[in-house]
């Protein structure tokens, strides 16, 4: 190809996203678009489907049955989004095995929130908080990105996702007016998923170098400092609901700026679970492996089944073996 | 059948009776019968569909995005096929 020819081309699509036009599959593409979107799109899958196991934990031990039907419904939404988001990567020319043996082989990334414990039943209630709100945040944008199929699977997210935020919530606001023991399992379980979830917006806009890039493509709508401030101040408002304090002894109202300021991060630890240090990155690497090893005889089961019934269908009278 | 994936489908739901069946995604099952079921499962948890329909992806043929142009060319000059360019007066009612 030319370079008059693929100027054009990078030109056209430009074009075609500064005047809101989706990108479906199919369409033109610059190679970097499509690797970009293949790398984020199958991380938010992965995200999703590892997401499952921390509050998995805590199926078997809800202390209701209406706890117990909430959670369940939540963690079978999150396989349902995994299902879309890799269903949405798949449209760009990748295959499913492709992308599971880059998670189940530490290449691909997933959200580092998920590598933090689920010790008590609140944490439960944080995650449906704190960590869904979070997630919310930053997917209502994407509903607006500029590749047709990814934009398409987070309206479908982001109508579910509601749920699981006010799932949380009523957890944490029934703890909230129980016993003491209750209000401390609360007020810890908030103390240690505050900050996670703040970094879950990913690091500093001045730290991010591939920003710039993905807000041209608009595949990336606010920036991580904004969606990050937006957070907190919603955040902050609802914790006096719950009457929790928020672990930041600098969150304070500003009134100039019209926002929350809150405490300088330390994204070492950031890092350190990006890295593979936290404290269940082994733990639920393991658990996906396992869980697609052992289930190796099913889908061969499950292919072999349909084999024989096509054989079967085809040659009703000959013998199959 | 002994690849490493199981073939993809491409689910339709008509939501309602009296609509179409709208594209919703794809995934993955081993059968016609193995797709419905998965497609229920992934997409109907809140009652969003009525009727599915599951189609190989390998026999969805579709138009080519680069020849859209050619393609689609024959109804650009044919305004003639638009309400807007019969001239009637106004006391014509109904029309």
């Amino acid at each position: 190809m030319t370079d008059a020819r693929q100027l054009s081309l990078e030109e056209n699509f430009q074009g075609k996203i500064d005047r809101e036009i989706k990108i479906e599959p199919k369409d033109w593409m610059p190679e970097k678009y499509r690797r970009t979107l293949i790398r984020q799109i199958s991380q938010h899958a992965h995200s999703e489907i590892v997401g499952m196991l921390p509050e998995g934990n805590w199926i078997t031990r809800a202390p209701s049955l209406r706890r117990k039907l909430g959670l369940l419904a939540k963690v079978q939404d999150e396989a349902g989004h995994g299902l879309y988001l890799y269903s949405a990567c798949e449209t760009l020319g990748v295959e499913r095995d492709t992308l599971l043996d880059q998670l189940h082989t530490g290449k691909a990334k997933y959200s580092s929130i998920f590598n933090y414990p689920t010790t008590t039943w609140a944490d439960i209630g944080a995650i449906g908080w704190l960590v869904d709100g979070a997630a919310i945040m930053n997917q209502v944008p994407i509903c607006r990105c500029s590749f047709g199929p990814y934009a398409r699977a987070m309206v479908r997210v982001c109508k579910e996702e509601s749920f699981h935020q006010r799932q949380g919530f009523e957890i944490l606001l029934t703890l909230s007016k129980g016993t003491d023991a209750q209000r401390e399992m609360l007020q810890d379980a908030v103390n240690r998923w505050w900050l996670p979830s703040v970094m879950m917006f990913g690091p500093p806009d001045a730290d991010s170098p591939n920003t710039a890039q993905s807000m041209k493509w608009k595949i990336k709508r606010f920036t991580n400092d904004d969606l990050r401030q937006k957070f907190v101040d919603v955040s902050v408002e609802q914790a006096k609901i719950l009457g929790v304090t928020l672990p930041d002894p600098d969150l304070k109202w500003n009134e100039e700026r019209g926002h929350y300021d809150f405490g300088e991060i330390n994204w070492d630890e950031f890092w350190e679970v990006v890295k593979g240090n936290g404290p269940c990155n082994k733990q639920r690497l393991d658990a996906r492996r396992k869980a697609h090893n052992e289930g190796a005889w099913v889908r061969e089961a499950a292919m072999a089944y349909a084999d024989k019934q096509e054989q079967r269908e085809a040659a009703p009278f000959s013998k199959v073996a | 059948m002994s690849k490493k994936n199981w073939p993809l489908w491409e689910i339709f739901i008509r939501s309602k009776q009296g609509l179409n069946h709208k594209h919703v995604g794809s995934l993955h099952a081993v059968n016609s019968e193995m797709a419905i079921e998965n497609a229920r499962d992934v997409y109907t948890r809140r009652q969003e569909g009525v009727s599915i329909w599951v189609v190989e992806s390998v026999h969805i043929t579709a138009s080519n995005p680069d020849a859209s142009e050619e393609l689609f060319e024959p109804a650009t000059d044919k305004v003639y096929r638009h309400p807007t360019f019969y001239d009637l007066p106004d006391e014509v009612k109904h029309m």
